[in-house]
């Protein structure tokens, strides 16, 4: 087997003296399609938070591509090929859409957008995410679902070949979590390998070939779908016995 | 052409301030016109870091100062002529600034603006223990007699000044509209996200702080042979915290445009106002014209005319 994109090694994670993330070990291949559960707090957030380099691990190493990315900071793992979406959208307010996504395209390999217009390679992502209408509008008018999409535009507009999906889909209605899921999908096919982090099952299992349970900072599943559901400590996990 | 316009523009503006001390004898004009520049090249300082990238900086005192002092010292050592002083007030500023930009990785918000403001304490104590630049009591200076090209002093000051002013504006209308301008202003909305998305914040920070310490350093450098005089407590004077931070909030901070407007328009209000009523009544003047825009116009001018501009 080849060697895996994302090698996440014994990772610990803590706060003071709360253990967010203990001996944490995955691996992630090209093109998968990774979910990641857990109940509150078991500490997926950390875990991608600790991947994407906004925090430090206290142990272990973490490897992309088979580079050691331990140390490095973040905006050099997102040029590297990680790029993430927050669970709470952090948009750039000041900016239009246009130029949010204007942010990413100019700092992660610039030379490489198409024909070097900056401008336009925003725009074609915009009109790939049904976006294009609002453009020019300013991100304080928008609503739950376009600060979703817009999230996933500018991770998209990082040209990632990890991308790391926190919650995009918490708290919009049915029809817009299928919304999502096909562009995540469609992302997957372009051959973008894909982490969701998701609390909505019915997405969850439509959407991942495996998933990686998390509880109180451990692993304590990884499988398809089908052996989770059957797994006894997952269930454990979410119900209590 | 287009390249070369604003350069045209800058050198006839300077130029164009030499022209006039053979016309206007006034020395009073260009002493106060001297401060009124002065305040344009530390709003428009105090704006690459506070307004473009949202770190605000109490601190204008101690950069001004740091420069001004600079100079001082350059003088009693080895009698270095101000156009030398200036690049050095500027690049022991600059590295000051490189410090407060360091502290950005672990204070941020008010916190940060209260380091800056501790900072300034800091530094003026050490200078009045320092007796060589003349510690608590000053130092007189004693300016160059005469200057080739320029009838007085005042005048030579003035124009210096004016090139300051100038350059620094070109500076900021350059990082405004480069990429760096545009990382800078994803720090300012959202700081994680922007890193998040490539954007090198720590060395975008850092060339923030430092470009604007050091223009501050570079306009405290003439100070002392502008007043021949300098003490700590003109030097650290807290009007020029409130100066530099309320100007660009007056003009707007999120162009070049918003310190120069505002910087002219307080600058020229606090002259006035010390000639015709009293000195003392320039704080005041700050005060409420701040608090007027802060709940009328919070984008300051230049928002204020953007908008009016969009609704037509």
């Amino acid at each position: 087997m080849s060697s895996p994109l994302l090698d996440v090694q014994h990772v610990t994670k803590r706060f003071g003296g709360f253990h967010a993330l203990t001996d944490v070990s995955l691996q992630v291949h090209d093109g998968e399609r990774v979910g990641l559960i857990g109940p509150n707090g078991s500490g997926k957030t950390t875990l991608i938070n600790c991947i994407a380099g906004v925090l430090r691990i206290d142990g272990g190493r973490i490897r992309f591509r088979g580079t050691d990315i331990t140390t490095r900071p973040a905006h050099q793992r997102t040029r590297l090929g990680i790029a993430r979406t927050f669970q709470i959208p952090k948009p750039f307010t000041s900016m239009t859409m246009l130029e949010n996504l204007c942010i990413p395209l100019t700092y992660v390999r610039p030379r490489q957008v198409h024909g070097g217009d900056i401008a336009a390679a925003a725009m074609a992502i915009l009109e790939r995410i049904g976006l294009a209408g609002k453009a020019h509008v300013t991100v304080s008018s928008l609503t739950l679902i376009e600060l979703r999409k817009l999230e996933l535009a500018r991770a998209m507009a990082a040209r990632p070949l990890l991308l790391i999906a926190d919650e995009a889909m918490a708290g919009l209605s049915s029809v817009e979590v299928d919304e999502i899921l096909a562009i995540l999908v469609r992302l997957n096919d372009e051959g973008i390998t894909i982490i969701m982090i998701e609390h909505i099952m019915r997405a969850v299992m439509r959407f991942s070939s495996r998933i990686i349970v998390l509880d109180a900072g451990q692993t304590i599943a990884d499988g398809t779908p089908e052996e989770i559901l059957r797994h006894s400590a997952v269930e454990k996990a979410y119900l209590g016995t | 052409m287009r390249r070369t316009l604003p350069v045209v523009i800058a050198l006839s503006i300077v130029g164009g301030g030499m022209l006039l001390t053979g016309v206007v004898e006034n020395r009073y004009f260009y002493f106060a016109t001297y401060v009124i520049l002065q305040y344009i090249v530390l709003s428009t300082a105090w704006n690459i870091l506070g307004g473009y990238t949202g770190y605000v900086n109490f601190g204008t005192p101690a950069f001004f100062a740091l420069g001004a002092y600079t100079s001082t010292f350059l003088m009693l050592f080895c009698e270095a002529p101000l156009l030398v002083s200036i690049p050095a007030g500027g690049l022991i500023s600059g590295l000051l600034g490189l410090g407060i930009g360091y502290l950005t990785l672990r204070l941020k918000g008010v916190f940060f603006s209260i380091a800056t403001l501790a900072l300034t304490v800091v530094l003026q104590t050490l200078i009045i223990n320092w007796e060589f630049v003349g510690g608590a009591k000053g130092i007189s200076i004693i300016r160059p007699v005469a200057i080739p090209f320029f009838r007085n002093y005042v005048q030579f000051l003035f124009v210096v000044m004016l090139g300051l002013a100038v350059g620094s504006l070109a500076i900021a209308r350059w990082i405004e509209h480069s990429w760096i301008g545009l990382g800078l202003a994803a720090i300012r909305d959202n700081e994680e996200a922007a890193e998040c998305m490539g954007v090198p914040t720590l060395r975008l920070k850092l060339f923030a702080a430092v470009v604007s310490g050091g223009l501050m350093g570079m306009a405290g450098a003439p100070f002392p042979y502008h007043i021949s005089l300098i003490e700590p407590l003109s030097a650290f004077n807290l009007d020029y915290a409130v100066n530099s931070l309320a100007m660009p909030m007056i003009g707007g901070t999120t162009t070049w445009v918003g310190p120069l407007v505002g910087a002219v328009l307080l600058g020229t209000a606090q002259q006035v106002a010390t000639v015709t009523i009293s000195s003392e009544l320039n704080l005041l003047i700050v005060g409420v014209v701040l608090v007027g825009f802060v709940i009328l116009a919070p984008d300051g001018i230049v928002g204020l005319l953007q908008r009016m501009l969009k609704r037509k």
